[in-house]
């Protein structure tokens, strides 16, 4: 039923994972009780027979885990040289794979925070390992500005830090805002993270047999019991932290793209880079949860609780946000030609037509022309495996964008004497490889040992949570 | 008035959220106050029954998000005026627009930790023990599919056989005494 698009004519009665009153597609399956939606989702972490498939997975994710080690050690011992950056190219791999990364984060705090706020129930499903997505990504993204400083083990100058030295970061640098920006994301979105997991660590513990997971899980609840006035605080610290990370996850690819904005060099010197990073930031961030979401639903059968009408969304949402994407590449080549500025029009045309321009249409071809023009069908967006070729498309889609932006301005400066080429070496394939090896490892351990779907909130949403016999009109009386 | 020593309450299981919201507001309208529900997740009635509207969250995570934006915008001040004065394209030192991103991500940091951590300590969290685990049908299901109703013994109004007798008449699938 999964690829059964819906013609209008369709009889609600025949398939249940339509909603009869709507018609359109259920947000999950209908027969779910409390009962068992803690049963399906706490077994997938408590059970005793762990899946082969996931052993086989995690062998696969940590063998490529390995490759990003021996690329760390090998930059370590030998330095930054190893890497294909070199000037003019100073930026390469490392920050293009930085931004891929953190844009990738993006989506899981839009799905956490913006669709909270936005009472977009449907979220409630995803948001957990979106969340987590959210965190390998920033793992895995923090890693390569770090590396690139050249000496990771004075990483920690980047911060104002009292120092013997007496010397302090520079704040009128975007870098320096970059530092602060990505770490606060991170440290909300693991507060965030962990804060909404808390009353489920309390049915972990409740549920689980073994000993060591009642204490582990009993530890991580933090004694969480469920109270009435603990349940009216929680929600208010929950959306107050939606509140918070809203403007947070806009601003951080905003200061990232300053990087790029507030330096003078064509290409980069432009007023739209804010958005259109945003922008493609959830765009390329949903890309990867559908690239996640749909084999995890696969493999622990989780249809009835993230159901077509997620992916459904989320599709709609890659086609709102795709649609912003192609209007900044639009107005970039616009403000090229019309700003009359000589370096501008050279830099774009040269984007397009030069030693690189392969990478100019590669990422037309995959970020515009493939999503843009198929997203509009319902048939394709509830298609399953149409969408995961697609996510997968997107995804390579917005690293050659990043790719675009940073080698194509960088290798053809002003100066003609100036200009050089950019070429990555074996060390950049294979540390970024490895970080990919890494975020999949994180997320199996995680779909593993945490409860990937929000208990308490699926709960919420289920037609048993409603009260008959409470006086209606008492109640708006209060609230108002 | 019947207490019995060691006793923290007694504890009525409902099948659905809307018994249990049922006999939170008969109890309240009976005159108790030291009571409380527990579900497995947020029951928006049971905190009007409970007659809880306000907590001092959103005041915590205010004064966090001021904190932080003083912290930050004076940090940078400091640094950049006084204690490592740069001049940066003959920027003046004191920068104040290049300081506000800095200061807006710390406000949200700051705010952000005060709203999770403020409200783990209004909660009393972390708390290992509370008397309510020592029940034995809690655990079984207050997390999962039950819907609990905890009248306490502090309360005035309690007496260990007025009160059981008082939670028994809303079709309770149980009703236990709780031991401190």
């Amino acid at each position: 039923m999964a690829t059964k698009p819906l013609p209008p004519h369709h009889d609600p009665a025949v398939d249940p994972m339509i909603d009869p009153v709507t018609g359109e597609f259920a947000v999950i399956a209908p027969g779910h009780t409390f009962k068992s939606v803690t049963e399906k989702i706490s077994r997938v972490v408590l059970t005793s027979h762990t899946p082969l498939g996931w052993f086989f997975g995690l062998i696969v994710a940590s063998g490529i885990a390995t490759l990003f080690v021996i690329a760390v050690t090998w930059l370590v011992l030998k330095g930054v040289g190893v890497w294909g950056v070199t000037i003019p190219g100073a930026w390469g791999f490392a920050i293009i794979n930085f931004v891929w990364w953190i844009g990738i984060g993006h989506a899981g705090t839009l799905i956490s925070a913006i669709l909270l706020l936005f009472k977009q129930g449907w979220r409630n499903s995803i948001n957990r390992f979106a969340e987590a997505m959210t965190i390998f990504a920033v793992v895995c993204a923090g890693m390569f500005p770090v590396l690139h400083v050249g000496r990771p083990w004075l990483g920690y100058w980047l911060l104002p830090l009292p120092n013997t030295m007496n010397v302090w970061p520079q704040f009128r640098s975007p870098l320096a805002w970059d530092v602060f920006a990505v770490s606060t994301y991170a440290t909300i979105s693991v507060v965030f993270w962990y804060i909404g997991m808390v009353p489920d660590f309390g049915t972990l513990r409740d549920k689980a047999q073994l000993p060591l997971a009642k204490y582990v899980y009993g530890l991580l609840s933090l004694g969480w019991r469920g109270s009435t006035r603990h349940w009216m605080r929680y929600e208010t610290a929950s959306l107050l932290l939606a509140g918070l990370s809203t403007p947070l996850v806009l601003s951080v690819h905003t200061v990232i793209s300053f990087d790029f904005a507030v330096a003078a060099l064509p290409g980069w010197h432009t007023t739209i880079f804010p958005p259109y990073f945003v922008a493609g930031a959830i765009y390329s961030g949903f890309a990867m949860v559908l690239t996640l979401a749909i084999p995890i639903r696969k493999f622990y059968h989780m249809e009835d609780l993230v159901t077509v009408r997620h992916l459904d969304n989320m599709a709609k949402v890659m086609l709102g946000t795709g649609l912003i994407v192609a209007y900044g590449y639009g107005m970039e080549v616009f403000m090229a030609w019309y700003s009359a500025s000589h370096w501008e029009w050279f830099m774009m045309w040269n984007r397009m037509f030069g030693p690189m321009g392969w990478g100019y249409w590669l990422l037309i071809l995959f970020n515009i022309a493939i999503p843009l023009l198929t997203l509009w069908w319902r048939k394709l967006r509830t298609n399953v495996a149409y969408l995961f070729l697609l996510s997968i498309v997107v995804n390579i889609g917005m690293w050659f964008e990043r790719f675009v932006i940073v080698v194509t301005s960088l290798y053809r400066d002003f100066l003609p004497s100036s200009w050089g080429t950019y070429k990555a070496t074996r060390w950049d394939y294979l540390l970024f490889i490895g970080t990919m090896g890494l975020f999949t490892s994180l997320f199996l351990l995680f779909v593993r040992f945490a409860p990937m779907i929000p208990m308490n909130e699926i709960k919420m949403m289920l037609p048993a949570t409603k009260i008959h016999g409470i006086d209606a009109e008492e109640t708006v009386e209060e609230t108002a | 008035m019947l207490v019995r020593e060691g006793v923290y309450g007694l504890l009525a299981e409902f099948d659905t959220p809307g018994a249990m919201v049922h006999a939170t507001e008969a109890a309240r309208d009976a005159g108790y106050r030291r009571m409380e529900c527990y579900t497995p997740y947020p029951v928006e009635e049971a905190a009007s029954a409970l007659d809880v509207h306000r907590n001092r969250v959103p005041l915590l995570t205010l004064m966090g998000g001021i904190l932080g934006l003083t912290t930050a915008f004076t940090m940078q001040t400091w640094v950049s005026v006084i204690a490592y004065p740069l001049n940066i394209a003959g920027r003046p030192l004191f920068s104040w627009p290049a300081f506000i991103i800095p200061a807006y991500e710390w406000t949200i940091l700051f705010a952000g930790l005060s709203a999770a951590f403020g409200m783990l300590a209004l909660n009393g969290l972390p708390q290992p023990y509370h008397p309510l685990f020592n029940a034995p049908n809690f655990r079984l299901g207050a997390t999962d599919n039950k819907f609990f109703l905890c009248l306490e013994a502090i309360d005035p109004q309690f007496d260990a056989n007025e009160t059981r007798a008082f939670l028994e008449q809303f079709h309770a699938v149980s009703v236990v005494e709780v031991e401190l």
